[in-house]
């Protein structure tokens, strides 16, 4: 069978195998560009050729001189992104349960509700910013960023939750109720743990969504910025390696952030079974 | 230790929009009986038992459990535990966790808990398998584990949704007997739904025959097979000719029946005595007719045809005879009666029976004599 698969494989497969390096090297090679200039020594430019080798650039960005207050757009990115994170767990599995069951009115919610993601970000960003300034309220990074946030993350949240509760027998919600749980246990005992992976996947995307977001972030952060509207200022105003770093550091914490979440899902998965194995085997060695 | 309970459904009927599932039916389940809803899909057996155990709500009548109308009591207050086609054993928790949920929704601490399911575990023969998750069992392990997850709540009333019907033959088989064995052990009501007749005929003591909604026929399982009320349940329960034909005369107690083309049916007339006329149904077991060779003339309890098809089914041979016009009548000859006079495909052959196994059917008549529904009265 292994030796047919390898004879003739049509002109499709190679030009497919083509177009995905040309992706890949276009992904990640100006990113590795950037990653490696990060590192660039104290004396170095914004160019190749390195001159020398140092980790001065990622001290610069957290002394707070004239490439801006990149330590402060952190502290505002982080704890909002982490904001937006659970709010968006707990409205969308709270939106998701309630189409479960069909209500009056569902379809028109939903659609409304989808609509946000084809409004273009930078249109909602000067609507809430002048709607802020109508009303006299100052627009601030917890109170419109955040909102304009959660119209970008809730429709992404709701969309992944009807995915999950589609393949989510109801049986198991009526075999709860049945054994006598309340609907709060058979939420929390049986709904919950479930879908959990679900949940954290939508979790992961709340958080990803508002750390990157720069349109819906533009005119509602209010005075200080967030972390993208920081590089961006930076990109126009700075001329050193410090920016590039500050590339390097952005990127680590969303890799870290994907890689605890799917750390996560596949330790739920196996910790099941390794708790399992190991009371099998603590019941074989006590037999 | 183990309660029965009463099941009684009056005037009970639920409409899902337009379509009526269950259109007003009156049923008794006396306390400790093995019950089997029985009926093609869509008959509305799965929607009544869905109702006694609180996941669907009557459109209108009443639902009581041992005299008391639970309807609006939530499915775990009723006393009442379902087991599920699928099963729906909880994926995440283990075989023992699964066991001990309703323990736990009810606030006993995790070793008490524990404790007793392990018990319900030995008790199915399950207790090698305490820690397993559902993934990693079979379909006749998966039912165990369902049935102990149903028992620990010690139900008055254990209500099947198609159990077995996920099983392969031989487990099927198998769990058929134990489920029978386990009903007997609690002495508890069980309601099983299913559409397979044999099923219900050697579980049930009460065998509850179902049509779009309605119960044609509510009887101990002999009846229903050897005494079925309507051509419906004849038909359905399988093992019966079913013949029509017209009243040419009644006397002395003796009805005359003319068969279009297929010849003539005397049989003792039973109450009510049906008028001359009038269309009759009448149906014959398959294995209480005998085949002659030739056609002598017209007999009276006879219908003659050719032979269409022959199986052999080890104890007897069933014999299709394509009788002129009408439905297949089929013939189970025991395999010694058979084979000592073979016939072949295409011989024209005469089956003929005695009057007293001619079974009068009713269309409604004789409703008076249904043990189990229970009235307004």
């Amino acid at each position: 069978m292994a030796t047919h698969t390898t004879e003739g494989r049509p002109w499709t497969f190679y030009a497919l195998a083509g177009i995905f390096t040309l992706f890949v090297m276009f992904l990640y090679g100006p990113m590795a560009c950037v990653y490696i200039l990060s590192f660039q020594g104290p004396n170095g430019g914004l160019t190749f050729p390195l001159n020398g080798v140092s980790t001065h650039w990622f001290g610069a960005l957290f002394r707070q001189e004239r490439t801006g207050d990149i330590a402060g757009a952190f502290s505002r990115s982080v704890p909002l992104a982490i904001i937006v994170l659970t709010l968006t767990v707990i409205l969308s599995l709270a939106a998701g349960l309630a189409f479960r069951r069909r209500f009056l009115g569902a379809g028109l919610i939903f659609y409304v509700a989808i609509a946000s993601l084809i409004v273009p970000g930078l249109v909602l960003s000067v609507g809430i910013g002048l709607a802020f300034q109508m009303l006299g309220i100052p627009p601030r990074w917890y109170s419109s960023a955040l909102g304009a946030h959660l119209s970008w993350t809730l429709p992404f949240g709701l969309l992944i939750m009807f995915a999950i509760f589609s393949r989510l027998s109801r049986s198991y919600e009526e075999a709860a109720r049945d054994l006598g749980a309340s609907t709060w246990q058979s939420l929390c005992y049986v709904v919950i743990p479930i879908v959990l992976p679900g949940i954290i996947g939508v979790a992961l995307f709340g958080f990803t969504l508002s750390y990157d977001e720069f349109p819906r972030s533009w005119l509602t952060v209010g005075p200080n910025n967030t972390l993208p509207l920081e590089i961006w200022a930076m990109t126009t105003n700075i001329t050193s390696p410090a920016l590039y770093a500050l590339g390097t550091v952005t990127t680590a914490i969303s890799f870290v952030v994907i890689g605890v979440a799917l750390t996560s899902i596949a330790m739920i998965q196996s910790h099941r079974s390794r708790q399992r194995l190991a009371r099998e085997r603590a019941m074989r060695a006590g037999s | 230790m183990h309660q029965p309970g009463e099941v009684d459904l009056v005037n009970c009927a639920k409409s899902f929009g337009e379509t009526l599932a269950v259109d007003g039916i009156n049923l008794k389940i006396p306390a400790g009986t093995y019950c089997c809803l029985l009926g093609p899909s869509g008959c509305g057996k799965t929607t009544i038992l869905r109702m006694i155990a609180g996941h669907e709500t009557p459109t209108s009548g009443e639902v009581r459990i041992d005299g008391e109308n639970v309807v609006g009591l939530p499915p775990g207050r009723r006393g009442t535990a379902m087991m599920f086609q699928d099963y729906a054993l909880f994926p995440h928790l283990t075989c023992v966790d699964n066991v001990a949920f309703n323990l736990k929704a009810s606030g006993v601490p995790k070793p008490k808990r524990r404790e007793q399911a392990h018990e319900m575990l030995a008790r199915v023969q399950m207790a090698a398998f305490a820690d397993r998750v559902p993934a990693q069992l079979s379909g006749g392990q998966k039912q165990r584990i369902a049935l102990a997850r149903a028992l620990i709540t010690n139900p008055r009333v254990l209500l099947l949704d198609e159990p077995l019907s996920a099983l392969d033959e031989f487990l099927r088989l198998q769990m058929r007997g134990e489920l029978r064995r386990m009903q007997r052990d609690l002495g508890i009501t069980f309601v099983h739904v299913t559409h397979t007749q044999p099923e219900a005929i050697a579980l049930a003591d009460l065998v509850v025959v179902m049509d779009h909604g309605h119960i044609e026929q509510a009887a101990s399982a002999q009846d229903v097979y050897t005494k079925p009320l309507t051509a419906y349940v004849a038909r359905f329960m399988g093992g019966q000719n079913v013949l029509a034909g017209r009243v040419s005369a009644v006397f002395n107690g003796v009805v005359v029946l003319d068969l279009p083309e297929r010849g003539r049916v005397e049989f003792a007339a039973i109450d009510p005595v049906p008028r001359t006329g009038a269309t009759v149904h009448i149906s014959v077991r398959r294995d209480r007719i005998h085949l002659a060779k030739q056609t002598v003339g017209e007999r009276v309890n006879a219908v003659s045809g050719r032979v269409r098809a022959i199986e052999y089914q080890g104890a007897w041979v069933k014999v299709t005879l394509e009788g002129a016009g009408g439905e297949d009548f089929v013939v189970n000859l025991p395999d010694s009666e058979f084979f000592a006079d073979p016939d072949n495909f295409g011989d024209a052959v005469c089956a003929h029976w005695s009057a007293g196994d001619v079974h009068p059917l009713s269309g409604g008549a004789g409703r008076s004599d249904r043990p189990y529904a229970s009235g307004q009265n």
